[in-house]
């Protein structure tokens, strides 16, 4: 079962076992979340859509907002930016289709953005689930608190699940070793691409608010490289802060800035901007081998 | 440059069934074949230009624009795929012909809208489940108050809105200022004549019902 089938048995339940609880739909998802009372589809208004869940969280529900990324975070974007966070209200925002899951329908659909716009607003927790059941537990989560959360669902997925609120070493190399973090679903690839490796690889899909503590903690070498499934270095600036006091070296991989016109499978564009196993471990060899001077 | 074709109307289906992949939009894309059909076999001028804001089930465009010899009907197999330039939503740097990049809806409205102020004649598709973005009554707004007579909008209105549009699609058009007419979406010889028509000082807006 895929992230977004799973959101929406779970939204369902939250519906009927949560009088807190509402949903707001802009036509994505009407036709896998059955209408209930508190099930409001305004049809294709994404700017209202977000003002709407504005209005229920002032009237203390707590709403779940969700469509494609672009729909979510990209169009109505000062709608998130005033109506939830200068309003200092509270949403679940729940997207599918990432940074190019939605590959066959082109640029208009794929979001490898949506992440370094959502970082760039104060307030939210931003969470990259690896695994359907950690998207579960995401949701749950944020379906007991009053905060911002966003949740970015993927048709990519580990092998299995890892609690990544906070930064996880999922194995560890020598003192010296490079040190890789991977976020969400870029887990499985990295560990393909370093199995024989001396490699430390760490584990992150909460990347707002960013574990520093658990990167300093975790970091023993200079050399870091940081591997997230939408644009490259979203959160290279928390990582290079985390560690300012100390020399370091970071790579940053992740969908490179450009507009990148292919259509195709999502695994097509993950090979592409050399996000599978055998470009991260072609970028790690060449960091690797790059001498500082 | 065109490829000289010997296609017509009849041969578009037959085209459309070489564009596999995109069947939740086969609805959409069928909806649009007359419209986009009477548009470039029987309206559109030299200097003229079309933008499918719509660009959701473009497979009846590409069929369109290959049966004009615009695009080679060879690409027509190669839908969706990695290095096809033909993708479930069109990108005009890729596709010859295709004006703008389309499928995020509620875009095209206000990029013609620009184009028609510096003089160009502009006719653009619209779908009645895409009125449903704002960005679009911002457009419909200033164009009316502006008086863009070179400005026509065909709505292809296959009943897609969520809500439908109680009153009529053409009220709110007309209560800006557009000249506004419905017809049967199917009925090429009303359609040539609603898409030709002109009136000094007002957008045009055809509604062009369809069956789904």
């Amino acid at each position: 079962m895929t992230m977004r089938e799973r959101f929406y048995e779970l939204a369902t339940e939250a519906l009927w076992e949560n009088d807190r609880v509402a949903v707001v739909l802009a036509d994505i998802g009407a036709g896998q979340i059955p209408k209930h009372s508190r099930r409001f589809n305004v049809g294709i208004r994404e700017q209202l859509m977000i003002g709407v869940a504005a209005g229920l969280a002032l009237e203390g529900y707590r709403p779940i907002v969700h469509s494609y990324a672009p729909f979510l975070v990209e169009r109505p974007y000062e709608q998130v930016k005033l109506d939830l966070g200068h309003q200092d209200l509270g949403a679940v925002l729940v997207s599918c289709g990432a940074s190019y899951d939605a590959s066959r329908e082109g640029r208009t659909h794929l979001a490898p953005e949506d992440v370094a716009l959502l970082a760039a607003l104060p307030g939210w927790t931003i969470e990259v689930p690896g695994h359907v059941d950690e998207s579960e537990r995401m949701l749950a989560r944020a379906l007991e608190n009053d905060d911002r959360v966003y949740i970015r669902l993927t048709n990519e997925t580990n092998t299995a699940p890892i609690d990544g609120e906070r930064l996880t070493v999922v194995r560890r190399g020598s003192e010296a070793a490079v040190f890789v973090l991977a976020v969400g679903p870029t887990l499985d690839p990295v560990l393909e691409a370093t199995l024989d490796r001396d490699v430390t690889v760490a584990y992150l899909s909460r990347v707002r608010p960013f574990d520093a503590v658990g990167l300093r903690a975790a970091v023993r070498g200079t050399d870091v490289v940081l591997v997230e499934p939408y644009l490259a270095g979203t959160s290279a600036g928390e990582v290079s802060s985390a560690l300012s006091d100390r020399p370091h070296r970071l790579l940053a991989l992740g969908v490179p800035l450009g507009e990148f016109r292919h259509y195709g499978e999502g695994p097509e564009h993950r090979a592409a901007h050399g996000l599978d196993a055998r470009g991260i471990r072609a970028s790690i060899e060449r960091f690797k081998d790059r001498n500082l001077v | 440059m065109t490829i000289a074709t010997k296609l017509g109307y009849d041969d578009l289906p037959a085209l459309m069934t070489r564009l596999t992949g995109d069947e939740k939009h086969d609805t959409s894309a069928h909806s649009t074949l007359d419209v986009l059909w009477v548009l470039y076999d029987r309206v559109l001028e030299d200097g003229d230009r079309f933008m499918l804001s719509k660009g959701h089930g473009p497979a009846a465009y590409y069929a369109l624009l290959a049966a004009k010899g615009v695009i080679p009907l060879e690409l027509l197999d190669g839908f969706g795929t990695f290095d096809s330039p033909l993708g479930h939503h069109p990108d005009r740097t890729l596709v010859p012909g295709v004006e703008i990049g389309s499928g995020s809806l509620g875009h095209g409205l206000g990029i013609a809208v620009g184009r028609v102020l510096v003089g160009r004649r502009v006719f653009v598709l619209v779908g009645d489940g895409e009125l449903d973005e704002g960005s679009n009554w911002e457009a419909v707004q200033y164009a009316g108050r502006a008086g863009l007579d070179g400005l026509t909008v065909v709505v292809v209105d296959n009943g897609s809105a969520t809500y439908g549009w109680p009153g009529g699609i053409e009220s709110r058009f007309a209560a800006e200022g557009w000249h506004t007419v419905r017809v049967d979406g199917r009925d090429h010889a009303a359609l040539e004549v609603a898409l030709s028509k002109r009136v000094a000082g007002k957008p045009v807006c055809v509604v062009a019902e369809v069956q789904r």
